[in-house]
């Protein structure tokens, strides 16, 4: 099932030489099997997801189809709400939180047909690079078990890449799908702003975050991020601009202008990293594409602005948790400061408290417009670096990470190392753009390397044509994973 | 400009958190480092340059001015860790005489 295309899943279910029920089975026996290795679900929805299947089988036989995704074991990041379905977000603050309600994503999932089978380990509140800042331990890299899966959506990554579930939903603040698919050898793609509506997700940085597809091919991608994308009258940040992403998908990469970013090879970017750029480059060369070297000198400040934003909006979206209508309480507070103070710091693990304290600091008195101002316009900086590329080329390529997957505790205890794994990501957050990931080869000792593809906003369309003709011409077979 | 401790411990306070002194030192010691990263933006030419919240220029409509019904009071209660009565329950906020 993991490796057979949505389209393939779709024409055996209607030709009923499978059922919705043996895919959610051998879904449920594959996590089962894996997952004490990978820890890359925290909550398995066994019994819903057999539910489900049964229900959409039924559908089934009295001739009524969802569509693509109909009886698609699906993964959920566990920082989307589920209705009934508890929802960590990997945080001991969040351990026992069950919400009332589905988010627009896992609704609209859920009505094309999709049979949720668990939700994913990710980093704490969605912050990190690496799916280690977790309440519940650190996922594992399927292809290397001493590896890290990235994060923070690495749970889902995982999930998809070693065959539980063909498609995962995840949440992409400053490369956190693409990151872990670039480790995990999925596609991973984080849309428009605005392309999908973010209630029911929970908020890390509102300006930055959304939600976006994992899957095993590119076309998968599309076909997910289809039945999720469009308006929703709860998120207004959400937008109406129609699309197909399906449209022309095949129809290949001819005279297409593609820009190969130069700081791609700059300092600090792995040898195998280069050259799995340089071979998509000539790739899509080969296929027709004129590609153009160009350079976005403001990839420097990019990390600097990104974290700026980011932790002064966490700062605030987090204090929500005061230990008061939801979430952990610390027992036997004396008033009510005590009980904001004490449920807080006893809830959120170092890297929230870190990126909390960080934003606080930098919307605090005195220093406002030395930071959080600053990295208003550093914004506009890079935003308006990006608009004149775009006027050049209808794609750029760089590389998804600096390096293949790092070692289990390799940066751990260094936040700054840890940030500046995101230098070819959080760009993309910053602009608002949509980028995907996809795998570009392997290293000689059978990493996963990622290649990064972005287009202007709303041109989901022309991303997931120029990945689709790159794709075909990369070969990535998922052989000598570690599970 | 150098972090200090006491600086540390103010913004704790405003952020409602209490650290222990292993967390103070620590966290004196990478706000600093990841500060002095930050100072690059110092060099950035951000001469004449609007901040923006938002890097799209999308404009957020709003919601139709129709009500709708909310969620049920049992279900908004259902993860409170303390509740009475159907009201979040919260130690005395305003001390008795």
């Amino acid at each position: 099932m993991s490796n057979t295309p949505l389209a393939t899943l779709s024409e055996r279910l209607q030709k009923k030489e499978t059922t919705c029920v043996a895919l959610a089975e051998e879904a449920l026996a594959r996590i089962e099997e894996v997952n004490p290795k990978l820890n890359a679900f925290i909550t398995v929805m066994r019994d819903e997801a057999l539910a489900r299947a049964r229900a959409l089988d039924e559908e089934l036989r009295a001739g009524k189809s969802r569509g693509p995704l109909h009886g698609v074991p699906t993964a959920l990041k566990d920082n989307l709400c589920t209705r009934g379905v508890r929802m960590t977000c990997a945080s001991k603050i969040l351990e026992n939180f069950v919400p009332p309600y589905n988010a627009t994503s896992v609704a609209r999932a859920e009505e094309a047909g999709a049979v949720f089978v668990g939700k994913t380990n990710m980093d704490e509140f969605a912050m990190g690079s690496s799916t280690e800042h977790s309440a519940f331990g650190a996922a594992h890299n399927p292809w290397d078990l001493e590896r890290v899966t990235g994060g923070s959506s690495g749970g889902s990554a995982a999930a998809v890449a070693s065959g539980c579930a063909p498609v995962a939903l995840g949440s992409d603040t400053g490369g956190s799908i693409r990151q872990p698919a670039a480790f995990c050898g999925v596609v991973g793609m984080k849309p428009t702003y605005g392309r999908i509506s973010r209630y029911g997700l929970v908020a890390f940085a509102s300006s930055l975050d959304q939600i976006g597809p994992f899957a095993r091919s590119v076309h998968d991608a599309a076909t997910l991020l289809a039945a999720v994308a469009g308006r929703d009258p709860r998120d207004s940040t959400s937008v109406e601009v129609e699309a197909d992403f399906l449209e022309g998908i095949d129809r290949g990469v001819k005279d297409l202008k593609v820009g190969l970013v130069e700081e791609g090879f700059g300092e600090g970017v792995a040898p195998e990293v280069r050259q799995g750029i340089e071979r998509a480059a000539e790739i899509l060369g080969g296929l027709g594409a004129r590609v153009e070297r160009l350079s976005l000198p403001s990839i420097s400040y990019a990390i600097p602005t990104y974290y700026l934003l980011c932790t002064s909006e966490a700062s605030s979206n987090l204090a929500r948790y005061d230990g008061v209508r939801y979430g952990r309480r610390a027992p036997e507070a004396g008033n009510v400061e005590e009980l904001y103070v004490r449920s807080r710091s006893e809830g959120f693990g170092p890297e929230v408290k870190r990126r909390i304290m960080l934003g606080t600091y930098a919307l605090s008195a005195g220093y406002y417009d030395a930071y959080y101002a600053r990295a208003q316009r550093g914004r506009r900086l890079i935003a308006n670096d990006f608009n004149e590329k775009f006027e050049r080329v209808r794609v750029l390529l760089l590389p998804s990470t600096p390096t293949p997957a790092f070692r289990l505790g390799e940066n751990i205890d260094d936040p700054l190392q840890m940030y500046l794994c995101d230098i070819f990501t959080v760009s993309i957050n910053l602009g608002g753009l949509p980028g995907l990931s996809m795998p570009c080869g392997k290293t000689s000792e059978g990493l996963p390397l990622g290649v990064q593809l972005v287009a202007p906003a709303f041109q989901e369309a022309t991303l997931f044509r120029t990945a689709q003709a790159l794709e075909k011409g990369i070969s990535f077979a998922y052989e000598g994973m570690a599970v | 400009m150098a972090v200090t401790k006491d600086d540390v411990r103010h913004i704790a306070k405003l952020a409602k958190l209490a650290l222990s002194g292993d967390e103070l030192e620590r966290l004196t010691r990478e706000l600093a480092s990841i500060l002095e990263h930050i100072r690059v933006l110092e060099k950035a030419p951000l001469e004449g340059l609007e901040p923006v919240a938002h890097a799209l220029d999308v404009v957020c409509p709003a919601r139709d001015d129709t009500t709708e019904s909310s969620l049920p009071r049992e279900e908004a209660l259902q993860n409170a860790p303390e509740q009475e009565g159907g009201a979040f329950k919260v130690p005395e906020v305003i001390e008795s005489s």
